[in-house]
């Protein structure tokens, strides 16, 4: 394969019909730590191209929400769907959805005995057993769109928290996933760097990448949603679109939860 | 007054000093190489609470950290051929270092992987890594940096416990030099050549452990 049909690839706008098709679809799940219930009954359907914003309160469950699509934790009761297959079987082999599901974590989780580089090839080489020189150009069409070529050999600790959280994005986006998971990816980070993660996600919303983000940056999800989803005490309290929820929320809890970013 | 040091007797001498030496480090050697690879299997099954053989590396590991050495070779050269199992004195010594430097291995090797934090281990699965391979590229790498200076220190610990093979009969050094003052009551000259003799193996290996030691915290691992 060719650069240019790499970053071709890379770089396409997925087509506009794909929109609307259901990606992932979650019925009646139900989580629980040692009989306390974290997530009660949700129910969420996100289809394809679509960025859903996942807003709500320390503690209600956006972050475990997230963590059950990509089977990092265990459910008690539903369904979750993607593309049709039922992911929540016994049988289900997740080392295969979980190239299909990218996620990004809060604290980086970039592998500190190795490069940047290395860090992205791991997963397109012993996971996907791609060629070398065929991850490498893709690695590097996405190092460059985020500004992190010349980056690429440095150690994770070398790195400023801005960079590290944009070189763990590229890790998960160099697998090609059909969808892509944001777990509070700025919330650690210094404030003049969030920006600079912030527009790696915008940029990546308008190349029609599907999109779970939880996040406490009401501008952001505003700028970037095309739903959001509040989230209180383990449940889907309102999805709507950014335009009626930010104006108009329909319940009192979204409302109190709004009003705490007013000043 | 004052001693005078036989000199004659430690040059006459050294040449067998050198040959235990020879034996002391064959020994450890060996040893070491087992007990790390005993110690890993320990660690590894024990760290993905893999059923059955999880409870018996722990049962192994009690065992093995809870009697002595001397314990553990009688009953490899004096017990087991009662059952019709007999071992040439090497490989018995071997087997006796190895059983014994396996669970203070997999006890460092535990320290190492446990030092892990969850995080690291849930972002190799969100790429789609396998259990064996979140070990190998991951767990492991990471698990030996923090592990290192108490792998070392087994070492050093290993190569020392090799002082009571004699009830295997071998010629280590400690028993040559019992068997020189026996023979010769030059006890001084004799101890004085043990000392040196274990200091000579010993020193390079904690320097060079500490060197080690110093290139893997400077390789700065943690975010």
């Amino acid at each position: 394969m060719t650069d240019t049909m790499i970053l071709d690839r890379l770089n396409a706008v997925k087509p506009a019909e794909e929109r609307g098709a259901p990606l992932l679809e979650i019925s009646h799940l139900r989580k629980e730590y040692d009989g306390v219930p974290a997530l009660r009954d949700i129910s969420l359907r996100i289809d394809k191209q679509e960025v859903v914003v996942v807003l709500g309160p320390s503690g209600c469950g956006k972050s475990t929400l997230l963590r059950c699509m990509n089977g990092l934790e265990r459910i008690q009761a539903g369904e979750i769907l993607l593309d049709g297959g039922v992911l929540t079987t016994e049988k289900t082999d997740w080392r295969l959805i979980r190239q299909k599901i990218g996620m990004v974590f809060q604290s980086y989780e970039l592998f500190p005995h190795m490069t940047v580089l290395e860090n992205i090839l791991l997963g397109p080489l012993k996971v996907q057993k791609r060629k070398r020189k065929e991850a490498e150009t893709a690695a590097r069409v996405l190092l460059e769109r985020v500004g992190l070529y010349e980056k690429r050999t440095a150690f994770p600790r070398q790195l400023s928290g801005g960079q590290k959280q944009r070189a763990a994005i590229i890790r998960a986006l160099v697998m090609e996933p059909e969808i892509m998971l944001f777990d509070e990816i700025t919330a650690a980070l210094d404030p003049e760097m969030v920006r600079e993660v912030l527009d790696v996600m915008l940029e990546l919303a308008r190349s029609r990448m599907t999109m779970v983000i939880v996040t406490h940056e009401m501008q952001f999800a505003k700028a970037a949603a095309d739903r959001i989803v509040f989230m209180d005490e383990g449940e889907v309290v309102e999805d709507s679109p950014p335009g009626d929820f930010f104006v108009k929320p329909k319940t009192e809890r979204a409302r109190r939860f709004l009003n705490i970013f007013q000043f | 007054m004052g001693y005078m040091v036989d000199t004659a007797f430690i040059v006459k001498f050294t040449p067998l000093y050198i040959e235990a030496m020879g034996l002391v480090l064959e020994l450890c050697f060996f040893g070491v190489l087992f007990s790390l690879i005993i110690g890993l299997f320990c660690a590894i099954v024990r760290y993905y609470r893999i059923p059955v053989l999880r409870s018996a590396a722990g049962v192994y590991i009690e065992l093995s950290r809870n009697t002595p050495l001397v314990i553990q070779l009688f009953f490899l050269y004096f017990g087991l051929p009662r059952v019709g199992i007999t071992f040439d004195s090497f490989t018995c010594a071997v087997t006796g270092l190895s059983f014994l430097g396996g669970s203070y291995m997999a006890e460092a090797f535990r320290g190492g992987l446990e030092a892990i934090g969850r995080g690291q281990i849930e972002s190799g699965l969100s790429i789609g890594l396998s259990r064996s391979q979140l070990v190998r590229y991951v767990a492991l790498p990471q698990a030996l940096a923090v592990a290192a200076p108490a792998l070392g220190a087994n070492v050093i610990f290993l190569l020392k416990e090799t002082s009571v093979v004699s009830i295997v009969a071998l010629a280590d050094l400690m028993s040559l030099a019992k068997d020189l003052i026996g023979l010769y009551y030059k006890t001084n000259e004799a101890l004085l050549m043990l000392v040196a003799g274990y200091l000579i193996l010993l020193l390079p290996l904690s320097g060079l452990f500490r060197f080690a030691e110093r290139r893997l915290r400077y390789a700065g691992f943690g975010n």
